[in-house]
């Protein structure tokens, strides 16, 4: 298990979200800091990645990477995530 | 418009989109001991900021794929982009870039990515702020990126590569690095040796240290955008240590990479 940061989700963000997410706030559900995406501790597996909060290490988000191009995105501890128009 | 976007429009600068490419390799050579530097032929690609990184997507005749990011050491509009591959001895993509990849081999990469660690030059009515590079090992593809476009841009901002490395010999792109600096006054290069320094060096072989970084970086007081790059260790120990050097978090901005 690799421990990188919110940086390497950007490519994963974008196909899921259509955008790049990595340097937008975001809040954590769990402790209600806040932060770019980017600086979120990120474990990668061969089964796809675990985004998790830098305060208190809650799970902010996950992919899980499926056959086919199939992909299983969550976002179950981000309670807000800034969006610029 | 009014005023209050006129702010907003300032602020959110816009990055050039994301799409999957296939990308031809027009060259591959040796670039230390250990990686290469890869250019690549991308006829769709929109140009990418200095900083940006792409995700390489391999496909096995199984249909198992491995996606890897890697920072681009390249940056501004133009079809040629530019990796340098350290390869990690048991990685899944690194040592096939680095050992299998030929000149005319078609490559799926998805990119530009990356909106936070990627620095732009300032508009015309932006504060220049000065900015200080901090690299460890092969992190400093993304700030040789960014070293580059302050050159291009001719960017009179003063600008500061801090590089650890392990040998002379393990320099990523030593001679490129040297012509910007030679050329350009406002930038500054400063190495540290973490395992054989050059002849005459005055320095000992050592790892970068609080101290190291409070000599050789620029001070908290300039207020400078930090931006460090490199293995997951190395990046949480200089990120501390700035912070108790007094840099506020949001001007230092990190980037880690490990095991591909």
């Amino acid at each position: 298990m690799t421990k990188l940061d919110g940086n390497v989700l950007a490519g994963r963000l974008t196909d899921a979200l259509g955008w790049d997410a990595t340097a937008a706030d975001a809040r954590c559900a769990t402790c209600g800091a806040h932060g770019a995406i980017a600086v979120a501790v990120v474990y990668l597996t061969a089964m796809g990645a675990v985004a998790r909060c830098p305060h208190c290490d809650s799970v902010l988000a996950t992919f899980v990477e499926s056959d086919g191009g199939r992909v299983w995105f969550g976002m179950p501890g981000i309670s807000a995530l800034e969006v610029t128009h | 418009m009014s005023d209050a976007g006129t702010v907003a429009s300032a602020r959110v600068r816009k990055h050039p989109p994301a799409a999957w490419h296939v990308a031809t390799v027009a060259d591959s050579r040796p670039e230390t001991p250990t990686a290469r530097r890869i250019e690549l032929d991308v006829p769709t690609w929109p140009g990418n900021d200095a900083g940006s990184h792409l995700d390489v997507r391999l496909t096995a005749p199984d249909g198992y794929q491995a996606t890897r990011s890697y920072s681009i050491a390249s940056a501004g509009a133009g079809t040629r982009v530019v990796l340098a591959v350290d390869e990690l001895p048991d990685g899944e993509v690194s040592p096939f870039l680095v050992h299998d990849l030929q000149p005319g081999d078609k490559l799926e990469l998805h990119g530009p990515l990356g909106a936070f660690f990627v620095w732009t030059p300032p508009d015309v009515d932006e504060a220049p702020r000065p900015v200080q590079l901090i690299a460890g090992g092969s992190g400093v593809v993304p700030l040789y990126a960014m070293a580059a476009a302050h050159a291009a841009a001719g960017d009179a901002t003063e600008f500061r590569l801090l590089y650890s490395v392990r040998t002379p010999e393990d320099v990523f792109f030593r001679d490129e690095l040297a012509a910007l600096a030679a050329a350009q006054p406002s930038l500054q290069l400063d190495f540290v040796y973490t395992r054989r320094v050059p002849d005459g060096w005055s320095a000992p072989a050592g790892r970068v240290t609080k101290d190291v970084l409070d000599a050789a970086t620029v001070a908290a007081a300039s207020r400078p955008l930090v931006y460090v790059c490199g293995p997951t260790p190395f990046v949480e120990a200089v990120a501390g240590w700035l912070i108790d050097a007094g840099h506020r978090p949001g001007d230092v901005r990190t980037e880690r990479f490990g095991g591909s």
